[in-house]
Formats: C-alpha cells, sequence, structure tokens
C-alpha cells in the first residue's frame, strides 16, 4: 500500500516533467502549424544554460538559484524568438511539414553547440537550495524537490489557463489556433502572433530543461529523449488543447511508474518484466489511445485550413519524351559508373539507391496520398530483419531471403496501416511511429530471435553478388525498377485516385471511391518498397542492427523527401543522393560536422523553399511560359 | 563499340569527380579508426586524446619498419550501416592496412563481420560485449578491452565475500546490461548457491526513471545491491537513491563506476563505499602508469580518462603488431598478434592466442568523496587473465576459425 502512494506520488513528479516539455509544442504547433523538431533542443539548451546559470549565481542562494532558473528559461524564449524572426517567418508559405526541415537543421546545429560549448561530460547540477533533502511520507523518504515538481505542473497549467482565457493576447492566440487565417483577415498582426507564441513555447521548454536541473544531469541527448516525449504526449492529449497535455503526461507519468513499480511478475505461468516495458510504454499508450479516439483525449478534429495559392499542388503530368530519353541516359551513366575504378563511389552510390527508393517509396503516401508518415522506418527495418532471419534461421539462400524482406514489410505495414489510415494529418504520422517503436522495441529485445541489440551479423550477399561493382548493378536494377514502378502506378488509375482522395475526399465519397482502403493499399505497396530497401541495405551492410527502424531513420526518409521537394517526382531520388553526399562529405572532412550539414540543409531551406526541385522545376516553368 | 564504351566512362568520371579520392600520402602507413565520436563524446573525446599521444610517441621514436604511423580516423554517428561503409571507404579509397575502432557493441560485431568478410585484420577497441570473441569470434578480430564479463567477475570475489543474500540488479535494458546481469548471477550463484534474486529493473539507456525505480528497489528490500548502469542514468539514480536513503546500510557494487568519465560528474554526490570497476589515475604509482600520465598532461593539459588509456594503448598495440609481423601483409599481422605482448599504462598484456581477447585489466575498488569530488579511495589492479573463464568453456563458445 506505502509503496503504490509512493509510486503515485512518482508518477506525479514524472508527469510534472513530461507537462512541461510538452506543453510549448502543444502551443506552437496550435497556432502555427509547426512541427517543431527543435523543442527538445529548446530543452536541452534550457537545461545546460541553468546549469551555468546556477554555476554562476547559485552562490547567491535561493534568490541567486531560482533567478538562474528564470533567467534561463527567458533566455531560450529569447533564442526561440530569434529563430521564428530569422528563419521559420521566411517559410511560412512552403509546402506544409517543410518547415520540419528548418528545425531537424536546428537539432543538429544545437547539438554541435552544446558540445562546442559545455564538453562532452555530463554535467549533473547542486541540488535546489531550501528543497535539498527528503520529506518522510508513510515511512518512505521523498524528495522535497520531487514535491515541488508536483505542485509546478498544475500551476504552470493555471497560469496557462490564465494568460489564454483572461487576457486579450491569450484571447487571439485561442482565436488563431482555431482558424488563424480569419484572425488575419480581421486585422490582427499575426507575424507578431507568431512569434510571439512560439518564444513562449520556447520559453515554457526551457524551463522545463532548467527545473530538471536539481533533478537529473545536462547530457546531450536529452534533446532526442526529450522530443519523443513531448510529440507523444502532445498527441495523446490532443494537438493544441493544453489540458490535454497536463492529462496525457498524468496517465503516461503513472502508468511508467507503475511499471517499473510491478517489476517482474509471473502472469499464467510466464514471466512478464513490466520494467522492460518501460522502453516503449509511452508508444504502446499513444497507440492505444489513437485507434480509440483519433484526435487524442481533449483534441478536436483539425479546423481545415483553407490553402493559400501556393499549398495547391500542380497536377502531375506524364514526363514530357526528353526527361525519358534524361532517365535512360542517366541509367547508362549510372551502369557505367563501376568502369571508373572508384571502388567507394560505387559503395556510396549503393547506400544512395537504396535511399532513394526508401524516400521515393515515403513520397507516395505523403505526396500524392498525403499521407506523411513518421515511421516509415518501420518498414524498411522489416524488410531488413525480414531478410536477414529468413538467411541466417532458415537458411534460405540470399535470393529467397530478399524477397522475403519485402514480403515481411508488405506485412507489417497492412497490419499497421489498417489502424492508421483511419486517421488523419499529424494524428496518422504519429500512429505510424507509434507503431515503428513498438516494433523497434520488439526486436530491439527479442534476443534469441533477431539478436537483441546487437542485432544480426553474417547477412552476405550470395557468391555472384559478392563483389561491390556486381552488387551495386544489382541495387540499380532493383531500385531503378522499384522507382520506374512507383512512378508508373502514381500514372495508374489507382494513383489518381489516391490524389483525388487528398484533394477532395468529400467529391470522392460522392463518385464511391472507397478513399480509406485505397490509402490502406497504397500504405501496404509503399511497405513493401521500403521493404526491398532495406533487404538491399542488409546485404550490402552485411549486418543489421536495430537502428535501422529507429526514428533517426524515419526522419531522414522524411529529410530527403523535403530537401528534394515534396511536389515532385524526382524529389526523392535527389534528396536522398543530397542528404547521403553532404553527410558522407561533411563528416569525413570536418569535426563539427553535426552543425555544418545542420547549417547546409538551413541555406537549402531558405534558398529553395519548394525543395531543391520543386524550386528548380518551379524556376525551369516560369521561364518556359515566359 | 569503343567509343560509346569511352564516352561512358568519360561521363561517369565526370559524376565521380565530386568524390574524387584524395592523393595516398606515399611513405606513412595507414590504419584505419572508425568510431561514434559525436555519438558518445564523454568516452570518445579522451580516447582520441589518447591515440594521438600514443600515435605521436611512436613516430618521434621513429615510426615502425622505418615508415611513419598514421591513424585515419572517421566518425560513423553512431549509425552501424555508416560503420560499415566507412570501413569500406577506408579499405578502398584510403588504401588502409587494416582496421581498429568501434564503441558499441552493435557496431563492433558489424565491422568484426565486415573484417572477417573482407579477410582484414579488425582491432576492436572499446565494445565490451563478450560476443565479438566468444560467441561471434573469428580469426580476424581482436579486442583490447576487458570484457563485460570479465569486469563483472572482478567484483564477485568482493560480492561473495559479503554473504548477502538478498540482491536487487538494476541495468540499461540493451545487450551490455544483460551480459553483466547473466554473468553476476551466474558466478555470484556459483560462489553462494542460496543467493537470492529478489528484483531486477531494466530502465531503458538514458531514460532511467530514477525516483520510480529506486522506489521498486527499496520494496524488495534487498540486502545488496549489483547495477551497471553508467552515464546520466547513474548520475539520476545516485541523486535519488541517495535523497530517499536506498543505499543506507546496503551495499552497492556498480561496474565501470569508477571510470573518471562516470565518476567525475557525480561530485559532491558521490555515494560512499561503492565497489567499482575503474581508473584511479589519480593514485596509480607504477612507473609505466606515471609515464604516461606525465606524458598526457602534457601534451594535453588535461587529466587522462578511461577512454585515453584505451585509445593510447591501442596505438601501442598497432604499432608492436606491425613490428612483430615484420610486414603488413594480414596473415602475418594475424600471426603476429596472437600472444602479442604490448607495454600498456596498466603495465604488460597480452593478446591470446586462444580467443583473441586482450588480458588488460581494471582497477577495482571502493569510491568516495576526497575535496568535493568522487575518487577511488582504496583500489588494487585486478590483471584480466585471472578473470576469463576456463579455456575449454571458451573453445565450446568460440566457432572453429
Amino acid at each position: 500500500m506505502t509503496s503504490i502512494v509512493v509510486q503515485f506520488l512518482n508518477g506525479l513528479a514524472g508527469a510534472s516533467t513530461l507537462f512541461l516539455i510538452a506543453v510549448g509544442l502543444s502551443l506552437i504547433f496550435g497556432v502555427t502549424r509547426i512541427v517543431n523538431f527543435a523543442h527538445g533542443s529548446l530543452y536541452m539548451l534550457g537545461i545546460y544554460i541553468a546549469y551555468s546559470a546556477v554555476g554562476a549565481f547559485g552562490a547567491a542562494g535561493a534568490l541567486g538559484f531560482w533567478g538562474a532558473i528564470l533567467a534561463a528559461a527567458f533566455a531560450v524564449g529569447l533564442f526561440g524568438a530569434l529563430v521564428e524572426v530569422l528563419i521559420l517567418r521566411r517559410i511560412y508559405q512552403a509546402p506544409e511539414l517543410f518547415q520540419l526541415l528548418a528545425t531537424f537543421a536546428l537539432v543538429l546545429m544545437v547539438k554541435d553547440f552544446v558540445l562546442w560549448a559545455w564538453g562532452p561530460e555530463d554535467l549533473l547540477g547542486p541540488r535546489a537550495p531550501g528543497l535539498d533533502g527528503a520529506v518522510t511520507i508513510l515511512g518512505q523518504r521523498f524528495p522535497e524537490y520531487d514535491l515541488f515538481m508536483i505542485a509546478v505542473g498544475p500551476v504552470v497549467l493555471g497560469l496557462l489557463w490564465l494568460l489564454l482565457n483572461r487576457t486579450r493576447w491569450g484571447t487571439l492566440v485561442r482565436a488563431a489556433t482555431q482558424d488563424r487565417e480569419m484572425v488575419g483577415a480581421l486585422g490582427v498582426n499575426q507575424k507578431w502572433l507568431f512569434t510571439g507564441v512560439f518564444a513562449l513555447g520556447a520559453c515554457l521548454a526551457g524551463l522545463g530543461g532548467a527545473l530538471q536541473v536539481p533533478r537529473e544531469p545536462a547530457q546531450l541527448f536529452l534533446d532526442l529523449t526529450a522530443i519523443a516525449d513531448a510529440f507523444v504526449i502532445v498527441v495523446v492529449g490532443g494537438m493544441g488543447s493544453i489540458p490535454g497535455a497536463f492529462l496525457a503526461a498524468l496517465i503516461i507519468g503513472e502508468v511508467k511508474a507503475f511499471c517499473i513499480g510491478l517489476g517482474n511478475v509471473t502472469l499464467l505461468g510466464v514471466e512478464v518484466s513490466f520494467s522492460k516495458l518501460t522502453l516503449v510504454i509511452e508508444f504502446i499508450v499513444m497507440a492505444i489511445v489513437l485507434v480509440v479516439r483519433p484526435w487524442g483525449l481533449l483534441g478536436r478534429p483539425q479546423a481545415a485550413q483553407r490553402a493559400a495559392p501556393t499549398h495547391i499542388e500542380p497536377p502531375l503530368r506524364a514526363a514530357p519524351r526528353g526527361l525519358a530519353a534524361g532517365a535512360a541516359v542517366l541509367a547508362l551513366v549510372l551502369a557505367a559508373l563501376p568502369l571508373t575504378g572508384a571502388a567507394y563511389t560505387v559503395v556510396l552510390m549503393t547506400d544512395i539507391l537504396i535511399f532513394a527508393l526508401f524516400a521515393a517509396s515515403l513520397h507516395f503516401i505523403m505526396g500524392p496520398a498525403g499521407m506523411v508518415s513518421f515511421g516509415h522506418a518501420a518498414y524498411f527495418g522489416l524488410g531488413a530483419y525480414g531478410a536477414g532471419l529468413l538467411l541466417l534461421r532458415a537458411g534460405a539462400p540470399m535470393e529467397v531471403a530478399l524477397a522475403a524482406g519485402p514480403l515481411a514489410a508488405a506485412l507489417g505495414a497492412a497490419v499497421f496501416g489498417w489502424f492508421c489510415v483511419r486517421l488523419a494529418g499529424v494524428y496518422f504520422a504519429m500512429l505510424t511511429l507509434a507503431f515503428a517503436q513498438i516494433g523497434w522495441s520488439v526486436v530491439f529485445q527479442w534476443d534469441s530471435f533477431t539478436g537483441g541489440s546487437n542485432g544480426l551479423v553474417g547477412v552476405w550477399p550470395a557468391a555472384w553478388l559478392a563483389s561491390k561493382s556486381a552488387f551495386y548493378l544489382f541495387a540499380l536494377v532493383l531500385c531503378g525498377a522499384g522507382l520506374a514502378a512507383l512512378r508508373r502506378i502514381l500514372f495508374s488509375p489507382f494513383g489518381y485516385a489516391l490524389r483525388a482522395g487528398r484533394d477532395s475526399p468529400l467529391r470522392c465519397d460522392a463518385i464511391g471511391i472507397d478513399i480509406k482502403r485505397l490509402q490502406w493499399a497504397a500504405f501496404t505497396l509503399v511497405g513493401a518498397f521500403a521493404g526491398i530497401a532495406g533487404a538491399l541495405y542488409a546485404f550490402s551492410k552485411g549486418s543489421v542492427s536495430p537502428d535501422v527502424m529507429a526514428i533517426p531513420r524515419s526522419v531522414d526518409a522524411l529529410v530527403m523527401v523535403l530537401l528534394g521537394g515534396v511536389q515532385t517526382l524526382a524529389g526523392p531520388a535527389v534528396g536522398a543522393a543530397a542528404l547521403t553526399w553532404l553527410q558522407d562529405t561533411i563528416a569525413r572532412n570536418t569535426e563539427y560536422w553535426q552543425s555544418l550539414l545542420g547549417a547546409t540543409i538551413l541555406v537549402i531551406v531558405l534558398a529553395f523553399p519548394q525543395g531543391i526541385v520543386g524550386s528548380l522545376s518551379r524556376l525551369g516553368g516560369r521561364t518556359e511560359a515566359e | 563499340m569503343g567509343t560509346r564504351r569511352a564516352f561512358f566512362a568519360a561521363a561517369a568520371c565526370v559524376l565521380a569527380a565530386g568524390f574524387a579520392a584524395p592523393a595516398a600520402a606515399q611513405g606513412t602507413i595507414k590504419i584505419g579508426e572508425v568510431n561514434s565520436y559525436k555519438r558518445f563524446p564523454a568516452f570518445l573525446e579522451p580516447y582520441k586524446k589518447g591515440w594521438e599521444l600514443g600515435l605521436e610517441e611512436v613516430n618521434a621514436a621513429g615510426g615502425v619498419l622505418g615508415r611513419k604511423l598514421e591513424l585515419v580516423s572517421r566518425d560513423d554517428g553512431g549509425n552501424q550501416g555508416d560503420a560499415v561503409r566507412l570501413a569500406e571507404e577506408l579499405l578502398s579509397r584510403e588504401g588502409v592496412s587494416f582496421l581498429t575502432g568501434t564503441f558499441a557493441s552493435n557496431i563492433g560485431l558489424a565491422v568484426s563481420d565486415f573484417a572477417k568478410q573482407k579477410k582484414v585484420l579488425f582491432i576492436a577497441a572499446e565494445p565490451l560485449t563478450d560476443k565479438i570473441v566468444w560467441d561471434n569470434g573469428n580469426r580476424y578480430t581482436f579486442r583490447l578491452r576487458p570484457s563485460t564479463y570479465m569486469q563483472t567477475a572482478m567484483l564477485i570475489p568482493d560480492a561473495a565475500k559479503l554473504k548477502k543474500k538478498r540482491w536487487a540488479i538494476v541495468y540499461p535494458n540493451y545487450e551490455y546490461g544483460q551480459s553483466a546481469t547473466a554473468a553476476f548471477k551466474k558466478l555470484l550463484t556459483a560462489q553462494q548457491p542460496n543467493v537470492e534474486f529478489v528484483t531486477e529493473q531494466a530502465p531503458p539507456l538514458g531514460k532511467i526513471d530514477a525516483g520510480a525505480v529506486v522506489q521498486a528497489i527499496a520494496d524488495s528490500k534487498p540486502d545488496a545491491i549489483f547495477s551497471s548502469l553508467f552515464g546520466p542514468d547513474l548520475a539520476n539514480f545516485v541523486r535519488q537513491g541517495n535523497l530517499r536513503g536506498l543505499f543506507k546500510d546496503r551495499p552497492v557494487f556498480n561496474l565501470l563506476a569508477g571510470e573518471p568519465e562516470y565518476l567525475d560528474p557525480l561530485k559532491q554526490e558521490t555515494p560512499n563505499g561503492w565497489y567499482v570497476t575503474g581508473y584511479p589515475w589519480y593514485g596509480i604509482a607504477t612507473p609505466e602508469h606515471k609515464k604516461f600520465l606525465d606524458a598526457y598532461k602534457n601534451r594535453h593539459n588535461d587529466y587522462p580518462r578511461l577512454g585515453s588509456v584505451v585509445g593510447y594503448t591501442l596505438v601501442k598495440t598497432v604499432a608492436a603488431a606491425i613490428r612483430k609481423a615484420g610486414s603488413l601483409d594480414t596473415e602475418k599481422l594475424i600471426a603476429a598478434m596472437k600472444g602479442l605482448e604490448v607495454d600498456s599504462p596498466f603495465g604488460k598484456m597480452t593478446y591470446r592466442a586462444l580467443d583473441h581477447q586482450s588480458t588488460m585489466g581494471a582497477y577495482v575498488g571502493q569510491i568516495g568523496l576526497r575535496d568535493g569530488k568522487g575518487v577511488m579511495t582504496s583500489f588494487r589492479y585486478e590483471p584480466g587473465e585471472k578473470h576469463l573463464p576456463p579455456d575449454a568453456e571458451v573453445r565450446k563458445m568460440r566457432p572453429a576459425d
């Protein structure tokens, strides 16, 4: 009984932490519709700045300490305002989600900046003055600071409620959350509203980080941990709903605490480790919530945005004859590559081809079908594991194992997709992410079958593909065929129907197109293509580890598609080549390669707000018209 | 036909121009090194400083085989697929003679298997996984650091001496933590058959919910605790445990917690009397360590971490192996590595012919607070060879070459 009460309190303290991480993200998304990947980085900046500030002013007693915490939050808010004014404001007119690229670049740059400024060592701050001990609750010692944290969550929630409901600024923010075009039409200066909201959101993230100084060390992985948690909380609660975020944080905080409290339990003769379940529990909760409530606990269906003129996609046109000839020449040039004897170029190009197919498979549902997936790596990974497992565990020949990859991936996509297509927008994206994480946690923990965290080794191709050139040509044929097939399908009736479903669901319904079924079929189909890429990847590396289906791989695919241009068909391939090549070149030649890669992406984002191919072809189109 | 082929070759050349290979510096012996510098900087920045120092020493003394030694280093960003690609790049473009490095176990195993496929030597510097020399061992791979099993075994004598019956275990939920836990349970049970393991907590790496974990352990009322946490998880666990009084009158054994990388961040929070494996650079009085310490401080204006020792010893290993082989031929290098003796800052160590594991040991002892910093207050060196399973057992685990 005692331990249940204490674990409940632990859950509450955890919930406050989660709420502070997430609430700013929810606020920012509600108003600006920006999916801010850098929110975790803001949180991380908060804890690092607070660590230094506490070091500088902490000697001045409690006042210095709490002053330092608030100063850190304020500094992060200021940084957020700068980011909004200097970067994001320039790209609000870009296609949906393009801002995500800019925030991804920021993640890379902030990470390197923190490493440069604070060094690689974990930094554990001092305990909070006045709250540095423990009180006894039912005979158990409980840290005073954790009690304080329990109070902070509701206090921040209350203050935000007052701000949003009792001030003019708050009224405008709520209005913008519901219909930002109308707010603009009524003469409200949206620019400053957006800047203000972004700064407030950043400030809250910074506060969340700063308040962790007495609890956990500042370290370089907080950005990724925090961003995943933040997204889960925001989506479970309902995007843009602040009470929802609080409720979600409460549920997840408590579920985690009780999983840990339960530890190992024997159920029906099988030992279940609830402690190990904490690896993925928040994603399981998210999947359940989204399946039952498609807009989160307290969310409402997203208000339809009136599309800005740039948001309306030009219809796809069949490639002109010249382009087809160009593609043929390109294929021949690529086929001749091994003749140059540049062995490493062949290896790098193999990676690029594989990622081009992977990115194109994501683009197929993201662009023409309008379904953004945050968990596309699941099918890449299922392809890799499907092939690797059949080869190693069943002793199948490589050719058979290779075919098993896309089958496994398609099967996975069919199961997950059945749930996902019921959702729309960011909720769809987050459900795909939840399933990807659940899949990842299974391969990560199933040691006897998937090799657990070490993965599989010895996944080498058959003798006739052992040479890198042979494998490259093989990948060229498969990926080339895959790309061509994806393109061909888009110009089939199926492809037209998908695009119709994206552009006008209502009219589709009226003429008898079952959109959900089409989307499910598309999701399964691209799963298979991602699976081909994954299986090829496994054989090109000789090993598979859980990385192949982890979040960074999904993010890479998103970045590739957006970098190339989501409204073009060649975009994903160009984006894949650009990102892979950039990363390879920069990482080999510079020490702070992450920040340089981030800066390069940022430049591309600002220079090509439609993606590389999108912007170039727009430029080309204009000259033609003139 | 000929012209067409030439045309395509030319076109491909243009395409490849962007990837043009740098001209190889003549005369140096190039060794490839792949590691996750940006992913694990706390360990790998000191490691890099260590191999830089080692390299300067080797080259100041005239290099090896009359040539200068060069380490061509690459950052894989913690991604196993990228690590394999970079290993490929080092071999095919940089023309390195063999491969070294890696930190995470999954990457170590992947590069090890790649080395086997390519038939080149690979010296795994950091990975702790037992599998790299045992279950997944191959004739091309050698490993420098004492493994998870060895370091766990080093703690067993002290653990068994305490005669505690109820043990709680906490470990990061991935291969390293699982192996440490399995080895600890097996070895302690062998010494003390009536031992009970009352709870096992496996928080995700880097994401421990320390308050709840500490409470759950306290609820199981253990007599002692075995932990293999490190990094931020360790710091979180220690602070919550201190606040909640978990460590009062309970001995705690924590793998790796005496390494400066993980001990230094604890500062005031350092618990008293924990049994750990680690590296007390401030207290080792042997002449070989003193020499290393002075040189390192001179060169880098900083004190060494355990990573520094590993990086430094890696270069010494490379140099010794090439010298003994008298050539850069893979077969000769492998023959040289088997039974190779190397002078490390920890004294002489040997790469065993049996399983390619080095006999580098670790310092074992207890930690405490001194001048506001965590230090190992008492310690002894445990040589690696004392803490390996019997040869017959090793042979059974390791696949035939």
